[in-house]
């Protein structure tokens, strides 16, 4: 039976889209069956960041209106065996569905023998937040380490346990490591110790994933991508192994030994 | 350039300790106004509790979160604080 995650934050732009495609796109390339969906109606992202957005037919709205059936509105990416995408619908918004709508749905996407189903959440706390809980196993929280972030994700985490989503997972992202060196941003332990939940993941902030993401290929299949083997763990450890967290220093190669020279 | 004033002016803490102390406070006041009810309920609470022991003034009493510097000194942590005017002590506690 397959597993429905939901990748939440609060805050908007914190990376859910991104760590959605990675995830999904991780699992897959691990020889997972995985259904991405797309539940930000009305402002669609998750289709052009997996690079899929010109072979949208029909969208998750169609599928829960009965104007066609699922197998139809899901795309097959071709470079990863096994990963799909039910995107949202772009010209409609939140009211167009119901959380009783997105149960049924992620009930038909476990009747497709998906292993995983992965639902990038909106931001917010309204009726996108709760279709998209509606249907949910299991959250992974995204925040950055920044206040209104992890202000957001607190709050986020007080309804997912009252909607008995309970132990969500903490998925730290865009961390500078030199700045928490400098103690000039949070730390995971930090962030842990004020949210007090569990954490799957610390993901670097890297370029590579603004690149990726202009390519519309997901970071996580591309090996020189610290962002991507960040990733990769979290992948590992959502399919159950026990992976130490990357040492994020960046190595010090005499030419940047020589610019902080320089600096000072 | 050499700050002759720089060390005996007090070192502002670094910002990420700033950002975790706001945190902390901030997210006090949250989750105590999201159920919105905790605060209004501890309110009841301590004036039944305290009411077996001393007449006090439900109407001038003061009861809120709010922060204070730490015991270290290395920022501020949240408090409860509570100002219950008295107006008598009971010759016996009422559950006697």
């Amino acid at each position: 039976m397959g597993e429905v995650i939901v990748v939440t934050s609060g805050k908007g732009g914190v990376g859910k889209t991104t760590t959605a495609a990675n995830i999904g796109c991780g699992l897959a390339v691990s020889g997972k069956k995985v259904s991405l969906v797309d539940a930000d109606i009305g402002l669609r992202n998750l289709d052009v960041v997996m690079g899929l957005e010109n072979r949208i037919v029909y969208d998750l709205v169609d599928v829960v209106e009965g104007k066609c059936k699922l197998k139809q509105a899901l795309i097959k990416d071709k470079r990863y065996a096994g990963l799909y995408l039910l995107p949202a619908a772009q010209t409609r918004d939140k009211d167009a569905v119901s959380p009783e709508q997105m149960k049924k749905l992620c009930e038909n996407l476990k009747e497709e023998e998906f292993d995983y189903i992965i639902i990038d959440c909106p931001a917010g706390i309204e009726q996108g937040f709760k279709n998209a809980i509606a249907g949910a196993d299991r959250a992974l929280v995204v925040t950055t380490p920044e206040v209104s972030a992890v202000r957001d994700a607190d709050r986020i985490i007080g309804l997912l346990e009252a909607n008995e989503l309970n132990n969500p997972s903490l998925i730290l992202n865009r961390v500078r490591t030199d700045m928490v060196e400098r103690n000039e941003m949070m730390s995971m332990d930090d962030v842990t110790e004020i949210l007090a939940v569990d954490i799957i993941g610390v993901v670097p902030d890297d370029e590579s994933i603004v690149i990726q993401t202009n390519k519309g290929e997901p970071a996580v299949v591309v090996e020189g991508s610290k962002a991507g083997q960040a990733y990769r763990n979290i992948t590992r450890r959502i399919l159950g192994e026990e992976v130490p967290f990357m040492n994020l220093k960046e190595e010090e190669t005499f030419f940047s030994k020589l610019k902080k020279l320089f600096k000072k | 350039m050499f700050d002759i004033l720089g060390f005996l002016r007090k070192k502002e803490p670094a910002s990420g300790s700033v950002a975790k102390d706001r945190l902390k406070l901030v997210l006090v006041h949250d989750r105590v106004n999201c159920s919105s009810q905790v605060l209004e309920m501890l309110k009841g609470d301590i004036i039944k509790v305290i009411s077996n022991y001393m007449e006090i003034d439900e109407d001038e009493l003061d009861i809120n979160i709010t922060q204070t510097r730490s015991e270290d000194n290395k920022g501020t942590v949240p408090v409860l604080y509570a100002n219950i005017p008295i107006k008598s002590m009971k010759r016996k506690s009422s559950d006697d």
